[in-house]
C-alpha cells in the first residue's frame, strides 16, 4: 500500500459541507473544533466560484511532527499521520506550522483556554486499542479498522471529495479529467503529467460517433 | 585503468542512488522521535458483522485488508460503478 491521501475535485465540489458535517457526526468532535471546513474562492463570482474542502493532509514529510516539542505525533504503516494527547501540552507549535490550518484547539479542557490538540486522523483513530471506547472518545472512529474510508469521502455527494491509497484516488481523478477534459490546473496537471507548461491541459479524450 | 572504471563505477552507483526516493512509509513503530503509545495495525482487528457494512478480510492479514480497502476505493469511482 502506498499512502492514505485525501485530493478534492474544485471541479465538483458544490460547497455543501456534507464533509463538515460528516466528519462531526461520525467522530463526535465537540463544539468549536472543525476538523474538516470548506474554502470558497471568488465566492458569487459567476463561473469563477471554487471550493474545496480541507483538513490534515497526512503530509509524507509532516511539519507538525516536525516542530512539536514532546515528539507526540507518528505515522502509521499507511501514511496517516496521527499523535498522542496524552502527551500534546497544547502548546500549539503545531497549528503555526501547518500550511493547511489543521490542528484544532477545544476552547475548554485541562489547559484552559488552550486544550489538547485536536485534528483529522483519517478516521484512523489513534494509538489507543483500536475500536475501543477510549480510542472513540479521545480521537473518533477508526473507520480504517472497521474496514471503511474516512467518513467526509464516503458521505461526499459529488464524490469532489476523495479519500484512500493515493494511487488509486490519483488514478480515478486523472480518469475523471481525461473525460471531462478540464479542471486539472489546481492539481498541476502540467507538472505531473504534461509537458510541463504551467495550466498545460490533458489531451481530449476521443469522441465516440 | 583499472582504478578509472572502478571509480567511475562508484560515481554511477552512488548518482542514481541520490536520485531515488527517500523511504516514507512503515515509520511509525521505528519512529525515533515518537515519544507516545504504540498503535495497533488496522488489520488486526475482526471485520465487523455484515450488517455494518464493512466489508471483510482476514484478521491478522494484511493483503487481505489492502484489498477490501482498495475495493471500497473503488466505489468512488463512478465510471468503474456505471460502466462496470
Amino acid at each position: 500500500m502506498a499512502r492514505m491521501k485525501f485530493l478534492c475535485d474544485a471541479e465538483r465540489c458544490i460547497e455543501c459541507n456534507g464533509c463538515v458535517t460528516a466528519c462531526k457526526n461520525e467522530n463526535e468532535v465537540p463544539w468549536g473544533v472543525n476538523r474538516r471546513r470548506v474554502v470558497t474562492i471568488n465566492d458569487g463570482v459567476v463561473g469563477a466560484e471554487k471550493s474545496i474542502s480541507v483538513a490534515c493532509m497526512h503530509c509524507s514529510d509532516a511539519p507538525c511532527m516536525a516542530v512539536c516539542p514532546v515528539d507526540c505525533f507518528y505515522r502509521t504503516d499507511d501514511g496517516v499521520v496521527l499523535h498522542d494527547k496524552d502527551l500534546c501540552i497544547g502548546c500549539g507549535y503545531c497549528f503555526y506550522a501547518c500550511p493547511f490550518g489543521a490542528p484544532q484547539f477545544p476552547q475548554a479542557g485541562a489547559f484552559g483556554l488552550r486544550g489538547k490538540m485536536d485534528k483529522c486522523t483519517f478516521c484512523a483513530g489513534g494509538p489507543e486499542a483500536d475500536r475501543s471506547d477510549a480510542e472513540f472518545k479521545k480521537y473518533g472512529r477508526n473507520r480504517l479498522a472497521e474496514g471503511k474510508l474516512p467518513a467526509c469521502a464516503e458521505m461526499c455527494s459529488t464524490k469532489a471529495l476523495l479519500g484512500g491509497d493515493g494511487d488509486v484516488i490519483a488514478d480515478i481523478y486523472r480518469e475523471r479529467v481525461l473525460r471531462r477534459g478540464k479542471g486539472s490546473e489546481v492539481w498541476g496537471w502540467g507538472t505531473a503529467y504534461g509537458p510541463g507548461k504551467p495550466g498545460a491541459q490533458p489531451p481530449q479524450p476521443a469522441r465516440k460517433s | 585503468m583499472r582504478p578509472v572504471f572502478a571509480f567511475l563505477i562508484f560515481v554511477f552507483i552512488s548518482g542514481i542512488t541520490a536520485c531515488g526516493e527517500r523511504e516514507q512509509v512503515v515509520e511509525q513503530q521505528s519512529e525515533k522521535r515518537y515519544q507516545g503509545k504504540r498503535d495497533g495495525k488496522p488489520w488486526d482487528s475482526a471485520p465487523l458483522a455484515a450488517e455494518f457494512r464493512g466489508g471483510t478480510w482476514t484478521k491478522g492479514n494484511q493483503q487481505s485488508w489492502e484489498e477490501q480497502i482498495k475495493q471500497r476505493q473503488l466505489g468512488q469511482h463512478e465510471h468503474k460503478r456505471i460502466y462496470q
